[in-house]
């Protein structure tokens, strides 16, 4: 065990006083999150909207009133049907269209239910997106209203439908790609450059003439990182919450665990290209080539799965990342429970026994 | 104006870092032809003043003159009139021998039609004809020294400096080294060399010794050894490395 | 027997680096490896320290076998690459430190075998190693494989590059330990070392050439050997390359060692060549041969 602290406490040191990895490893989470962030988001104020309200009774115009009072909004044109809808956009000026349903009141008090269609211009996804949030924030405070002291409560679903752009891309969506590629960088690059690095100077071989099996060599080079990987992860998704106020739904500790599961799997990744290369060099060209490309490109982060070509899409299976953000997309986003991603947990556990077993199996106990 | 032609002098050359003076005012003067050895321990200021006289680190304070040329104003012109070749760097180990030759030829502005002849004349001294084609990595050390020499002199500076030229080397070739250094000195070049090996030391006209930074002997190989009474310049160097 | 090895021979793709190497070191000695770089030095260092396997032939170090019993003698070895293998990013303290925990012991442990070495950089304790002088870096790194109190000691090189102070200083301090009951393999390009061994082998080009004490080992250089001296080295060297009963000539500190093809030779007849040739001062003397003289006559 005190071998084992010290094999740790060695790594520390190296990572403390190399400046460029400290960089890295802290810096460079922190840039290109908020260069993301603030490249995508923008506040919106005074976009202009349209109506279109077949209903045209005391609930629409509640609406309307609390909408058009906001100072995010301005109700800049009433069109009377369906058709108009694409006009509208077409000018360009206006960049939603707000439509109630017939009978929206009636529909309301008698069913407990009544729906809004919020169709927003896509072309820019994040003030789409922000648009139809604010919206839909507006109507939930109206229904709060409409429901104190009534035992029914009423219900008013809102519809969004984008056009232009249905693969809607947005800070929230980018959150969980960054994090991911993020924690693939680190994790993986600095290990495996930390081993190599050890090979060109020399003291592996000193280190493979010692009592040291290789089991310790790799849980004393993995455990200073995931160390700083959860911190890693935790500044982003702090980031994310306080800066980008992004919603986390779903179980921060079952985030925690996840995102933990994940860096493991990335650093046992880092070992195995860590036992083919011999040079820092090399580690940090098959790290870039092999791992940062395939978690961008194949994982869903940027294009669509779905709309990939079947071979492409059959690949992107073997991406553990592709796996990581379909689970930290459904805690964050869509605040689900453990029984949802159950499944998603199982295979990256697999993959990374898989990667680890490997690793091991692969790391030289001598030179070749 | 003194007769003899001097291409090193050196005056109270020196380079500090900090507070600390790695060479500290440090005078010489290196002839024509000579063969001038340059020894002393690790740490003791040789590097840091061969890299003031070839001209890519500036001198603190002092003046030196190199080829006839100033270190401060003129290193430039410096570089065009000196050879350099050391232990660490000699020649690309993924380029051939031929492709070497050229590189380093091209580099000082030699023409393609010097640049041939003076390949076909290196190739042949050296008895290369069957490998020159062959990467320069796979030769043995010794061979690739020699080489490396042979392009450090392809553009006949006046003066080439060697850093450690034969450290590692057998020494059969260590002494086909110096047979080409003697030879170069011969026609003129003159040659500053460090070694670590003391029997080298003896094959120079004269030999400084650099003590942290400052020289303590300087003479011929044999006064030295008369001055110190001892037997050979590893003696010397130890008694007055030793203090 | 500390260290035996039998017909060992290994290759890199096409290159030979050992061809059938045989030797035995004793228990408490101080063997030296001598020969140049790219002799196959470091491999045969790498294949006693379990790091390689060759391709033919066994080898045993302090009984154990090097494939079989390879975590046995991982336990029980100091080594010393060639590069002195530090962290030069740790002080000189962190790094004995990180040695000793490595090997299951402390510093204090084992203190009395270092002590000696460990003085001379102790006022430096809290340097980084990438700071220190060569000279430095050597002490520490044999600290460093020393701090385990190893059976056997590998040194790869540990002059190499080393200035003639430090490197002196070094084989006093192998010397010492030597007293103190460590077998000790020192590999090194430098002849006049090879003096300072028990008994040392030479190695060139892959191939054992010898093995012997050093004084046994001159004994058998067969040739008359002489002193050739002159006013004029250059042309010197160049007059006897070309006399025709020349059998060998290299220059060696101020003199040239010539030996002639012929067993009986007159001393007047090269006196009056080179005085032929313009040389003046000429002083030609019989002398005893070196150990580097044996290495050059066995390589030849």
């Amino acid at each position: 065990m005190k071998l084992f602290i010290g094999f740790i406490k060695k790594e520390f040191y190296h990572i403390l006083r190399d400046r460029r990895s400290l960089f890295i490893l802290f810096g460079m989470p922190i840039v290109q999150i908020l260069l993301f962030g603030f490249a995508i988001t923008n506040e919106i104020n005074n976009v202009n909207i349209a109506i279109l309200d077949h209903s045209k009774d005391v609930t629409t115009q509640n609406i309307i009133n609390k909408i058009s009072a906001s100072k995010y909004f301005s109700v800049n044109q009433f069109i009377e049907k369906e058709q108009d809808i694409e006009s509208v956009f077409k000018k360009g000026k206006t960049k939603a269209v707000i439509s109630f349903q017939n009978d929206f009141n009636q529909n309301l008090v008698k069913n407990g239910h009544a729906t809004i269609q919020i169709i927003t211009d896509a072309t820019d996804p994040n003030t789409a997106n922000t648009i139809s949030n604010y919206v839909n924030a507006i109507i939930q405070s109206h229904v709060k209203e409409l429901n104190k002291g009534i035992n029914i409560e009423y219900q008013i679903i809102p519809e969004t439908h984008m056009v232009y752009n249905p693969e809607l891309k947005s800070v929230f969506m980018f959150v969980p790609g960054i994090m991911t590629v993020i924690l693939m960088l680190v994790s993986a690059m600095m290990t495996s450059i930390s081993i190599t690095r050890e090979k060109e100077l020399g003291t592996m071989e000193v280190i493979l003439v010692s009592p040291l099996k290789p089991i310790q060599v790799i849980a004393g080079k993995v455990i200073p990182y995931i160390a700083l990987s959860v911190i890693n992860a935790t500044v982003i998704i702090i980031l994310s919450i306080f800066i980008f106020e992004m919603p986390v739904q779903g179980s921060l500790i079952l985030l925690g665990f996840e995102s933990i599961l994940f860096i493991i799997t990335a650093l046992a990744l880092g070992i195995l290209i860590s036992t083919v290369s011999a040079t820092q060099q090399t580690a940090m060209m098959i790290s870039l080539m092999g791992l940062m490309l395939p978690v961008i490109i194949l994982s869903g982060f940027i294009f669509p799965i779905s709309s990939m070509p079947v071979p492409l899409q059959i690949i992107s299976n073997i991406i553990p990342a592709k796996w990581f953000i379909i689970i930290i997309k459904a805690i964050m986003l869509k605040g689900v429970g453990f029984s949802f991603i159950w499944k998603e947990t199982l295979i990256l556990l697999v993959m990374t026994l898989f990667f680890i077993g490997l690793s091991i199996k692969k790391y030289k106990i001598r030179l070749d | 104006m003194s007769e003899i032609n001097y291409v090193i002098e050196a005056t109270d050359l020196t380079k500090q870092f900090g507070d600390f003076k790695a060479v500290n005012a440090i005078s010489f003067n290196v002839k024509k032809g000579e063969i001038f050895g340059f020894l002393g321990a690790n740490g003791a200021g040789k590097t840091t003043a061969m890299k003031m006289l070839i001209g890519i680190s500036n001198p603190t304070s002092g003046a030196a003159n190199v080829a006839g040329f100033d270190v401060f104003t003129q290193a430039e012109s410096i570089k065009k009139n000196i050879g350099y070749m050391s232990q660490k760097f000699a020649l690309y180990d993924d380029l051939t021998v031929k492709e070497n030759i050229t590189f380093f030829g091209g580099i000082y502005g030699l023409s393609r039609a010097t640049l041939k002849q003076k390949i076909n004349a290196l190739i042949e001294e050296l008895g290369l004809h069957d490998i020159a084609d062959n990467l320069v990595g796979a030769l043995p050390l010794g061979w690739k020294q020699k080489l490396a020499f042979s392009v450090a002199l392809l553009h006949n500076p006046k003066i080439v400096f060697l850093d450690e030229p034969t450290g590692g080397v057998d020494p059969i070739t260590r002494r086909q080294f110096w047979e080409m250094i003697y030879k170069a000195a011969h026609e003129g070049t003159t040659i500053f060399v460090t070694t670590h090996y003391m029997d080298e030391a003896e094959y120079c006209d004269r030999v400084s010794i650099m003590v942290n930074g400052k020289i303590e002997a300087l003479d011929t190989p044999k006064k030295l050894k008369e001055q110190f009474k001892v037997t050979s310049m590893n003696n010397v160097f130890l008694k007055l490395a030793r203090g | 027997m500390s260290i035996s090895v039998n017909h060992i021979s290994k290759s890199y793709k096409s290159i030979q680096a050992l061809q059938d190497i045989s030797f035995n070191v004793n228990e408490g000695e101080l063997f030296g490896l001598i020969g140049p770089d790219g002799a196959g030095k470091t491999t045969l260092f790498r294949i006693l320290t379990t790091l390689l396997i060759a391709d033919t032939g066994q080898a045993s170090v302090a009984g154990y076998d090097v494939i079989k019993d390879y975590k046995a003698i991982r336990n029980c070895v100091g080594y010393m690459p060639g590069k002195f293998s530090l962290y030069q990013d740790l002080t000189v303290e962190e790094n004995l430190e990180f040695f000793a925990t490595i090997f299951k012991t402390t510093i204090e442990a084992n203190y009395h075998l270092i002590k000696d070495i460990y003085v001379q950089i102790e006022p430096f304790k809290n340097r980084r190693a990438g700071k220190l002088s060569g000279g430095m870096k050597q002490k520490l790194a044999l600290c460093c494989a020393l701090i385990h109190k190893p059976k056997v000691l590998f040194l790869d090189e540990p002059t190499t590059g080393v200035d003639p102070v430090s490197r002196k200083e070094f084989w006093d301090m192998l010397k010492r330990l030597q007293q103190k009951g460590i077998t000790i393999l020192v590999s090194t390009p430098y002849m006049d070392e090879a003096a300072l061994c028990d008994r040392v082998a030479f190695i060139q080009n892959g191939e054992l050439l010898e093995i012997g004490t050093p004084k046994n080992i001159v004994k058998e250089y067969s040739k008359k050997l002489y002193n050739v001296k002159s006013d004029n080295m250059y042309q010197l060297i160049d007059s006897l390359n070309t006399f025709k009963y020349t059998y060998s000539a290299y220059p060696f500190g101020e003199f040239v060692h010539y030996t002639d093809t012929r067993d009986e030779f007159d001393i007047k007849e090269l006196h009056s060549y080179l005085k032929d040739k313009g040389l003046h001062n000429i002083t030609i003397e019989i002398t005893n041969p070196t150990i580097e003289d044996t290495f050059m006559a066995l390589a030849k």
